[in-house]
């Protein structure tokens, strides 16, 4: 039998909910539909707007990191005692953008939920672009960063060797195999959709392109066996791999000996907000790309609602971390944990810990109202405020630990300088152009895919 | 082909009494060598069924061609053993062990650090990188053991030479029988494939 993933939507009695896909479509027309979004469509003029304003953007992060690499870290705010800023914040926040995307792909394929088939690609693709925001941080926010290759063991001149013993070399290893896993995974999934691009492209160069990309696949029934058994392989180890990662990149700080970073907490509150920011990022994204190019046949409410009961459930999480935090702060009786939490709530930067409260607690439960979730403009609303609020969670876990510790004569303050966020702003300007090249080149929704949960794939006996 | 073209092919064989040529062959004798004969189906219904008929009456050099993935498919022309797993496995196992003992031969062996005494196989702090690379070798061997089993890149295949096979990517579904199967004879199987309600039976030039 078809396995449960790619079996086709049969409508059962009890869920007679918005279908996972419209009922009126076919092969042929999920084919034609989505490739010529690709190929036959002339590039619309919005499409170019968008692109200017992402590319200028990215100029704007090119002149950022050159100025940077000329001049030095004093660029930046970062000094002692915050000595990491905004740059480590902005790197956990894109990491953890990017895990949506490899839990759709890869947690929801082995859960069965057929739900997942027409936002993977997009996810997935997210995901790859966002990692590569977060890659280039630990790079530039070294002193030489033209020395980042000491960071990987090579046998060197100097007899030496990096520390494996640091979370910041686990994080070498784990974001390069997240990169490289998560890339892989993506191509592997394109093949046949390349092929389908490249028996359908009328000119010949993207025939040609499409096909050297396609590698000769002729969708062999022999070829499709192995081709499954490979991405199923792929997303029993990307998932473990995805929770390993945030589970890393929290390292970084629970590995550490200050109050409010040293906690146990960590690892599964840095995934389960890694997963939230990463769903807001996904609707924020595919709520209006569904609207601009035609897709409500493929994402339908039922996506809108699932992603946001995940945001939901995962919001949920992300509060109880902040509530046991408070407790144990107090609960604790040890000064220092205790003043990290008065500090928070009432030192100079409580603005910042009461707004995201505001953002991640609060603005998610009004997504317990059907309502709300089936309004796609309160939806959109509700993930920009959990985007933003994702932001701040990491800006008060950084900056407000790091700016009193146990010692009152090493306070300072920290204020984060016009090129810190240039390399910021440049670096969602970067993440942008990415997304655009994608949706002009590439099908942004799996095609094979779509095509195993029509109803018409169901093999009679 | 053009069809001009096919007929100053080289391919006679002189018909004499002591080498009777038979009807198909008499047809092929200027045509180009064959690969096989292809059927083209509507729905992946069809294709199964017609996959099971022709595997049961002792073809086995035959191949299903479909827009997406049909477990049925693969096993009605007999094909269900792989050794992908084996060789993810592997990869993975070789992954762990490398990652693990570099850090070791690195913190131990070549360039110890003594951090407050603490022991130089420090094994807890090695398990996120042995993690990494062993998801990472996997990863590798899952993706370029799919590739090489499938012998991919290739290119040219003869299936490409019909021209209705561009659907194989839409909406219609093949079924090939390939000429160096033992018992194969032309004209026999594109009789049988016609009654398998294909829609159209196809040579497949090499």
């Amino acid at each position: 039998m078809q396995d449960e993933a790619h079996k086709p939507y049969t409508e059962s009695p009890m869920h007679t909910t918005t279908p996972v896909i419209d009922p009126g479509l076919t092969f042929a027309s999920v084919t034609d539909k989505i490739s010529s979004i690709v190929l036959k469509r002339k590039t619309s003029l919005a499409w170019f707007f968008g692109f200017a304003i992402s590319f200028a953007l990215f100029q704007l992060m090119l002149l950022a990191i050159t100025n940077l690499v000329f001049v030095g870290i004093g660029l930046w705010g970062v000094n002692v005692p915050v000595a990491w800023g905004i740059d480590i914040l902005n790197f956990v926040w894109w990491i953890g953008i990017g895990h949506a995307g490899t839990l759709i792909s890869a947690i929801l394929l082995l859960l069965r939920q057929r739900w997942r088939t027409s936002i993977n690609r997009f996810a997935e693709a997210m995901t790859l672009f966002a990692v590569a925001q977060a890659g280039m941080y630990p790079i530039f926010h070294l002193g030489r960063p033209w020395l980042m290759y000491w960071l990987f063991p090579y046998p060197n001149t100097m007899g030496i060797w990096p520390q494996f013993r640091s979370p910041l070399m686990w994080d070498v290893f784990a974001v390069s195999t997240y990169a490289t896993v998560s890339a892989m995974f993506w191509f592997v999934g394109l093949i046949p959709d390349f092929a389908t691009l490249r028996d359908r492209a009328r000119s010949k160069p993207f025939q040609i392109l499409y096909g050297m990309l396609a590698m000769g696949w002729r969708g062999s029934a022999r070829h499709w066996h192995r081709y499954e058994m490979a991405y199923l392989l792929l997303a029993g180890l990307a998932t473990p791999l995805v929770l390993s990662v945030h589970t890393i990149v929290s390292f970084d700080f629970a590995v550490g000996i200050i109050p409010g970073w040293h906690a146990t907490i960590f690892p599964p509150y840095f995934v389960a907000g890694a997963i939230y920011a990463g769903f807001a990022m996904v609707l924020l994204l595919t709520i209006p790309l569904r609207r601009f190019y035609g897709l409500e046949g493929f994402i339908t409410m039922r996506h809108m609602h699932n992603m946001a009961k995940v945001m939901l459930a995962t919001g949920l999480i992300v509060g109880y971390g902040y509530i046991m935090e408070a407790f144990f702060g107090w609960y604790s009786g040890n000064k220092y944990e205790r003043f990290m939490i008065w500090n928070r709530m009432h030192g100079p930067y409580s603005m910042y810990y009461w707004a995201l409260i505001l953002c991640n607690i609060i603005t998610p439960q009004f997504l317990w109202i059907k309502k709300v979730r089936s309004n796609l403009l309160a939806l959109w609303i509700i993930s920009f405020i959990v985007s933003i609020g994702m932001w701040l969670e990491r800006f008060v876990i950084v900056v407000t630990s790091l700016h009193r510790d146990y010692l009152p004569s090493s306070w300072g303050m920290y204020q984060p300088t016009v090129w810190d966020w240039s390399m910021f702003i440049g670096t969602i300007g970067f993440f942008f152009t990415l997304l655009f090249l994608f949706i002009r080149f590439l099908p942004m929704i799996s095609i094979f895919e779509m095509r195993t949960i029509l109803p018409e794939a169901e093999v009679e006996e | 082909m053009a069809d001009d073209e096919r007929d100053k092919m080289e391919t006679d064989i002189p018909a004499s009494p002591r080498h009777p040529v038979s009807v198909s062959e008499h047809h092929r004798r200027h045509a180009p060598p064959l690969y096989g004969v292809m059927a083209e189906f509507e729905n992946p219904t069809d294709l199964v069924a017609a996959a099971r008929k022709v595997y049961s009456l002792g073809y086995r050099r035959i191949n299903g061609y479909s827009p997406y993935p049909i477990e049925e498919l693969s096993e009605a022309i007999g094909f269900t053993k792989t050794s992908l797993p084996l060789i993810v496995f592997i990869g993975g196992l070789v992954g762990g062990l490398a990652g693990f003992f570099m850090q070791y031969w690195i913190e131990v062996i070549d360039y110890p650090l003594n951090v407050g005494g603490k022991p130089y196989n420090s094994w807890p702090a090695f398990i996120p990188i042995t993690f990494e690379m062993t998801v990472l070798c996997a990863a590798f061997a899952a993706v370029l053991g799919m590739l090489v089993l499938n012998k991919l890149p290739q290119p040219y295949h003869p299936v490409f030479n019909v021209p209705s096979f561009a659907m194989a990517t839409r909406d219609r579904f093949f079924l090939a029988v390939e000429a160096n199967d033992p018992s194969f004879k032309h004209d026999d199987v594109v009789e049988l494939l016609k009654s398998l309600n294909a829609l159209e039976v196809n040579d497949v030039e090499v």
